[in-house]
């Protein structure tokens, strides 16, 4: 099974040199730190960055220079500042190439939740919604059940929906999915999880072809 | 040259009254417009509608307005960091229209360009959408958004001069820009005035003509809401 970081490292395998990367909060922001050897990634944040770089040194935080997160960060060499609306053209114009965001539920057709509880917990969708309905690429990073046990890989979303259609892989703690017509396709088991574990976990269609082999993380 | 100084806060929010609709620059609490907001707090102007994209923190930024239940109703895209907010909200004292944040950008920017509206891909299929015109475009769904009507734009940059133009800083930068001029009135505050001529032309990321008021602003707390840091 992986923690955090496991499913953030299994997610840096998935840049692409030249890619320009929106990181959501949380899990997402964790794979900055992984990216493979060798390949040019920039990551922008949608508060108006791109080109952002590590956490700053103590004592050399700038209230002036933060991610989406509301996180103080450093900007790499080549970064650039911009407006809010500058931001999300990079983004609805799918200049962006990739996606990673957390999610509450997703449904097997690759709809998404992630920003509201009706009732109980409302924080809003921030520029998620923006991201769900142009990125080409879309990547979710969660775990697989919920806090109370419950599988997040729905047949269909039971919370208010973030976008339609969208999701392409998802990865958990548990195993790699890819978004299909038939359903979630199991392409790879994490670390120790076995099929009975992921099958007990995933309320969606469940589509398995042929040995699914242990994801391997460097 | 055409000056845009007002001497103070105070001479800066003339003209804002009760039940005004107003928009308010930042992201979090960065670049936010700290002494207009202390000033509103001040002068105790009620029943505001706020643009914003976050409401601040329970003791800071538009949480300070929101304390004292000064907001009638927010407009925003993210507002995951103030326990006050989500108990008047819950409660339903508070009025809050939750908009995707590059819908609330680009609602903004339509005002400040003369556009009444545009279609964006952003909530389609979505509670965000019901209600709204919506229209193919190549195969793709879009929905149809308005560009807002505010009486008052309140701003903050980095530096600015006397005939209005303003620099940025940073992340600060966000909204800002996109509600100048959005509004009937901008008001701008900045860290630094000077005198004209001193920035360079080149280097303004917003021409005067889109404020109608600039101040230097008394003092700036510039709070820090997620401090991150690594060790050396």
């Amino acid at each position: 099974m992986l923690d955090k970081n496991g499913i953030a490292k299994r997610i840096a395998k998935e840049l692409k040199d030249k890619y320009f990367v929106n990181l959501g909060i949380g899990i997402p922001t964790l794979v900055a730190n992984y990216i493979p050897e060798g390949i040019e990634v920039e990551f922008q944040s949608e508060n108006g960055v791109l080109g952002m770089g590590p956490f700053p040194y103590e004592g050399e935080e700038d209230a002036d220079i933060i991610n989406a997160g509301k996180q103080t960060i450093t900007t790499m060499p080549g970064a650039s500042f911009f407006d809010s609306a500058t931001s999300f053209n990079m983004i609805r114009g799918q200049h962006v190439d990739l996606t990673i965001l957390g999610a509450m539920e997703v449904s097997e057709d690759g709809d998404i939740a992630n920003w509201k509880i009706p009732g109980k917990m409302v924080k809003g969708m921030g520029g998620a919604m923006d991201l769900v309905a142009s990125a080409e690429n879309i990547i979710v990073a969660m775990m697989h059940t919920n806090k109370a046990g419950k599988s997040k890989l729905l047949k269909k979303c039971s919370l208010p929906l973030t976008g339609v259609q969208c999701v392409k892989r998802v990865v958990t703690n548990l195993a790699l999915l890819e978004i299909t017509d038939k359903g979630f396709k199991l392409l790879e088991r994490a670390p120790g999880v076995s099929l009975e574990d992921i099958k007990k976990a995933t309320e969606g269609t469940l589509i398995i072809e042929g040995d699914i082999p242990e994801m391997i993380l460097q | 040259m055409i000056r845009k100084t007002v001497s103070n806060v105070t001479e800066a929010l003339s003209g804002t009254k009760d039940n005004m609709t107003l928009m308010l620059g930042g992201f979090g609490l960065c670049g936010i417009p700290e002494n207009a907001i202390a000033e509103l707090v001040k002068q105790n102007i009620k029943d505001l509608t706020c643009i914003s994209n976050n409401a601040g923190v329970d003791d800071f930024g538009l949480g300070l307005l929101l304390q004292k239940k000064q907001i009638k109703k927010m407009v925003s895209s993210y507002v995951g960091e103030n326990d006050e907010f989500e108990r008047q909200m819950l409660s339903g004292e508070l009025d809050v229209e939750l908009i995707p944040q590059g819908t609330l950008a680009e609602r903004c920017r339509a005002a400040q360009g003369g556009f009444p509206a545009f279609y964006t891909p952003a909530g389609y299929g979505t509670e965000v959408a019901e209600g709204k015109e919506t229209r193919e475009f190549n195969g793709k769904m879009y929905v149809l958004e308005h560009a807002f009507k505010a009486d008052f734009a309140f701003v903050k940059a980095w530096k600015g001069d006397e005939a209005g133009n303003l620099i940025f800083k940073g992340t600060a930068r966000n909204f800002n820009p996109c509600m100048c001029g959005a509004a009937k009135i901008t008001v701008a505050e900045v860290e630094e005035l000077v005198p004209a001529g001193t920035l360079d032309p080149n280097q303004i990321h917003i021409p005067g003509i889109f404020v109608q008021r600039i101040f230097q602003g008394e003092r700036y707390e510039k709070r820090i809401e997620q401090r991150t840091v690594r060790t050396r």
